[in-house]
């Protein structure tokens, strides 16, 4: 097996050291009676790697990939175009096959990326620091929820009707059992986001509130008007960020009042993937740094007095605190977090806000495009690269048709909020740099062909 | 740094003889590069992507949102960017390089192939969210991964959305929750053995349990009768790592299952270990409820210096019904369906404990993991465990006379080998024998873990290194462990030839420096 370098007579001799007669004696302590006594039966055998290589192309070939198609797909998962040196890079053995850096001075490679990954998220939420990455947007999300409610010890949270409805899936999930209360409700297709009615719910025992910025709808809300209002009430600003790319164009949340940042930077580097993995983002204010979860990379020196990099504050971490860690996280999202920084060091800021232009004004041609179309009403008053439409009947069934006809036409609201029947018609599009001209035209012949 | 070695071998990798103090200009040293932050290369703002003209402003909706000042963060050109990213790799180890020995992590060989079908367009460059019909060869990657993994535990079900371990232990943690619950059983206490991974006591936590430790025998192995003597009502399961992490099989797990059956509670398995077993004893047949596989462990996705890493989650038939959304079923006429919140019931899902994760769990480590599967086969995995524990094995039995094996007489070790500090000179510890070793050219073992042992040293090789490869490392290790047992002092300044010598954790965590500042903020 291609894998497998010992020879039979490398395992002979081994055996001969070891002191026993047969692998199967290094098995003993396993009981006799729940050993397998051969390969399990029913299982395929061995493979060459041609005819891997085969069988996985053919299940590839079955899916209908975003480049093939127009393709307006958004709602947290956003296909940008990654440059080619991005994928190069991580392909580095030095990077893609090495561990968690626990010795760093054989990882300086590693730790010098994760210091300028924090730096580059940190400035890009406007917030002091960011740690070095987690699962995805919507763990991290939770993880700010539980870090709020360490630092106000109050346990009431309140979402935002725009938040991503997986986002706060998991969130109501996770408090069941932590026994958080979270108040939360679906959003309703209206032109702007109630800001008002998320700072009325603010009250002196919650622990925080949370934002998407842009929201779910792709609307903006007023974050600084809720980081006010929750503050007022002794409550943090927990802001999420599901689109990192907007943040070229419109202010970072820790500019506008939010003391935790948390987001899905996706966009940058790590591609769409199928939904994974992704990258969670998380940054807050200096003095909440005690309570982040998650690694986090600090400067130092070493014994010559030369600057090197190492983790630290590992006394939160679950290897050292155990039951009274911050979090359980371990393994992140460290490859997806050198994806994202090699992808950010190409653009910079000013290449950011480039790639953030370009991608809203796609948006403004496809909603130009489809608020032509009959039967199609734009919901949105402010959108960055993504917007919600009312059509008029059921969006999955529309999206089915759409992708019979060769188009992935965006996010059916019915699909992600079963059992609201308002949203039912409701559907999501998005765009950005990559979304051709072309591909806005097919999009709204093939819509207006399906509405007709 | 023209410190000699023990073995009288200068070093001379760019420095050598006794020009080693000569100082350069640049502080490079021919192929050893330094490298500075990004921070500190960029010069004006610029940009290494190119981007059309674009002549549209932005929608008025927009004004009041827009940024105040441009976004300050550094863009490099394609070349400069590629030199950054390569000089910097250039200062890591990895297990392209060499041995990665670090005990409970499976630093094996990370196949290329698995890099190729994971980059495939058909799978990489999908949207989690398309409609059903373009997505079908995704799904059946899915459904065909999780009956391996269902096949080669003896389980009967599998979630699949975890991103990594801890969070499949959180999976698994609250599929018992969910269990109880239903029953109108609450209970407040999961046992957790003193060796365990810290991971396992967290994700208690998190989940709402207290933990209580239960103690090890003097052989290494849970100690039956004290967990026997805690189980009662108030116990929700106990979480078990099993090969646990002194290396050795708990032989009792059957008796433990049993037990805590018994008492009403559940059995979670850390999976951790998995690679010493796979093909070679089932779980499912030793009662366990509910394990997480390590997909970047035993089934060779790379670690990527910290992930991602992927944890689906092998449940029994009582946890079943209450594994989270979304997962893959397939019906009787082939087709693999995605199940998530608007046809859970349709599914007869309905007692599903919810959502862990947006989407649908870590696809690219799924076609990676699949792939690997597919080359070894069900006679190729049996050896993979056969031969990462031969390997583990064949460490212990080459040091254990000069390094103290504390549970040498408890048996063969399954894939991990575990040594402690006892039989160095008085203060030379287990980080010098690490740090000796990464002069050795090595990294090191896993150090000071588990607990349960005075400066454990966990040495796991896999079976992706030779024999000639173990040897030239065995060599190492003894080497600097003979250093250890005399007292050579030069081994507490060590490392002396890695890009950095010993670095201040202390002064790290004292003043904290997590983002880069230009010099007159400071």
């Amino acid at each position: 097996m291609r894998y497998l370098p010992l020879t039979d007579p490398d395992r002979t001799a081994m055996l001969d050291v070891i002191g026993v007669g047969s692998v199967d004696d290094l098995f003993v302590d396993v009981p006799e009676e729940a050993r397998l006594s051969g390969p399990i039966e029913g299982l395929p055998m061995h493979a060459s790697e041609m005819a891997v290589e085969r069988h996985m192309a053919r299940l590839a070939a079955k899916n209908l990939s975003a480049g093939n198609a127009p393709f307006f797909l958004g709602a947290g998962a956003y296909r940008h175009h990654i440059p080619a040196s991005v994928d190069h890079l991580i392909q580095r053995g030095e990077f893609l096959t090495a561990y968690t850096p626990y010795q760093p001075e054989i990882a300086q490679g590693t730790l010098q990326v994760l210091f300028e990954f924090q730096t580059q998220v940190a400035r890009l939420f406007g917030t002091d620091v960011a740690n070095a990455s987690m699962y995805d947007g919507s763990t991290a999300c939770w993880e700010a929820i539980v870090m709020a409610g360490r630092i106000t010890r109050k346990r009431r949270v309140v979402l935002s009707d725009g938040l991503h409805p997986h986002y706060a899936e998991v969130v109501r999930t996770m408090a069941k059992f932590t026994r958080d209360e979270i108040a939360s409700s679906a959003p309703k297709l209206e032109a702007t986001t109630d800001d008002a009615a998320i700072c009325d719910a603010i009250d002196d025992a919650t622990s925080c509130v949370v934002v998407q910025y842009p929201d779910f709808l792709g609307r903006i809300p007023d974050l600084a008007a809720i980081a006010e209002a929750a503050h007022a009430k002794g409550a943090l600003l927990v802001a999420v960020v599901t689109e990192p790319v907007a943040l070229g164009l419109i202010e970072a949340p820790g500019h506008l009042g939010a003391d935790i940042v948390v987001g899905e930077g996706q966009s940058l580097g790590v591609g769409l993937q199928f939904g994974g993995p992704y990258l969670g983002l998380f940054a807050c204010r200096e003095k909440f740094l005690r309570q982040m979860p998650g690694r986090l990379c600090g400067q130092t020196v070493d014994a010559e007095g030369k600057r090197g990099f190492v983790l630290t504050l590992s006394t939160r971490e679950q290897h050292i605190r155990r039951e009274k860690a911050t979090s359980n996280i371990c393994t992140n999202s460290g490859l997806c977090a050198l994806a994202f920084s090699i992808h950010m060091t190409l653009l910079g800021g000013e290449g950011l806000a480039r790639m953030a232009k370009i991608s809203h004004a796609r948006t403004q041609q496809l909603v130009a495009a489809l608020a032509d179309v009959p039967g199609v009403e734009v919901v949105n008053e402010s959108y960055f690269n993504e917007v919600a439409l009312r059509l008029p009947s059921d969006t999955r069934e529309i999206l089915r048709k759409l992708a019979d006809r060769g188009v992935l036409g965006g996010v059916s609201l019915g699909r992600l909020y079963p059992g609201e029947s308002e949203l039912a018609n409701g559907m999501l599009v998005a765009a950005t740099e990559t979304t051709t001209e072309e591909d806005i035209a097919t999009f709204a012949r093939e819509l207006a062909g399906v509405l007709a | 740094m023209n410190v000699v070695n023990a073995s009288g071998w200068k070093p001379s990798m760019g420095e050598g003889g006794t020009s080693g103090d000569a100082v350069t200009a640049s502080g490079d040293r021919g192929l050893m590069l330094e490298e500075p932050l990004i921070f500190e290369l960029a010069g004006e703002p610029t940009t290494g992507v190119d981007f059309e003209h674009c002549e549209l402003e932005p929608i008025a909706a927009l004004d009041k949102h827009l940024r105040k000042a441009p976004l300050a963060l550094p863009g490099l050109s394609e070349g400069e960017t590629v030199r950054h990213y390569t000089r910097l790799s250039r200062q890591n180890y990895a297990i392209d390089l060499g041995p990665f020995p670090l005990g409970s992590c499976t630093m094996k060989h990370n196949p290329r192939l698995n890099e190729k079908v994971a980059r495939l367009p058909g799978f990489a460059d999908l949207h989690p969210l398309q409609p059903g019909d373009t997505i079908r060869g995704a799904l059946e990657v899915i459904n065909e991964l999780a009956f391996w993994l269902i096949d080669l535990t003896g389980m009967s079900g599998v979630a699949m959305s975890p991103k990594a371990g801890a969070h499949g232990e959180l999976c698994g943690v609250l599929c018992i929750r969910a269990a109880l619950e239903a029953k109108g059983d609450a209970r407040e206490v999961l046992l957790v053995p003193e060796s365990a991974h810290g991971t396992n006591p967290a994700t208690a936590a998190f989940a709402g349990y207290r933990v209580e430790n239960i103690p090890a025998t003097a052989e290494g192995r849970v100690d039956l009768d004290a967990l026997k003597a805690r189980l009662g009502p108030d116990v929700a399961g106990v979480m078990i790592t099993n090969p646990n992490t002194c290396g050795l099989f708990e032989r009792d797990m059957k008796a433990i299952s049993d037990a805590v059956h018994a008492a009403g509670g559940y059995v979670y398995c850390d999976g951790a270990n998995f690679n010493a077993i796979v093909g070679k004893v089932r779980p499912g047949d030793l009662g366990v409820d509910a394990m997480h596989i390590n997909l970047h462990k035993t089934f060779s996705t790379p670690h990527g210096g910290g992930g991602p890493g992927s944890g689906p989650v092998v449940l029994s038939e009582a946890l079943c019904p209450y594994g989270p959304l979304p997962f893959t079923a397939k019906t009787a006429d082939g087709i693999v369906h995605l199940v998530e919140e608007d046809n859970a019931a349709e599914f007869d899902h309905k007692q599903a404990f919810g959502r862990m994760v947006a989407f649908h769990g870590q696809m690219g480590m799924f076609t990676r993991a699949l792939a690997y599967i597919l080359s070894h086969g069900a006679d190729g995995l049996r050896q993979v465990a056969e031969d990462a524990v031969l390997n583990a094995n064949y460490i212990l039995r080459s040091c254990e006379d000069l390094l103290d094996a504390p549970f040498g007489q408890s048996g063969p070790c399954m894939h991990e080998a575990l040594f402690s500090d006892a039989s160095l000179a008085e203060h030379f510890s287990t980080l010098d024998i690490a740090k000796g070793l990464i002069d050795e050219g090595f990294h090191p073992m896993t150090v000071y873990f588990p607990l349960v042992v005075r400066g454990a040293m966990l040495v796991e090789p896999t079976e992706t290194e030779s024999k000639k490869g173990l040897d030239r490392f065995i060599a190492s290790l003894r080497h600097v462990a003979q250093r250890a047992r005399d007292g050579d002092e030069a081994l507490h300044d060590a490392p002396h030839f890695a890009p950095r010598r010993r670095l201040d954790e202390t002064q790290a965590a004292r003043k904290p420096v997590l983002t880069w500042k230009p010099a007159a903020e400071d």
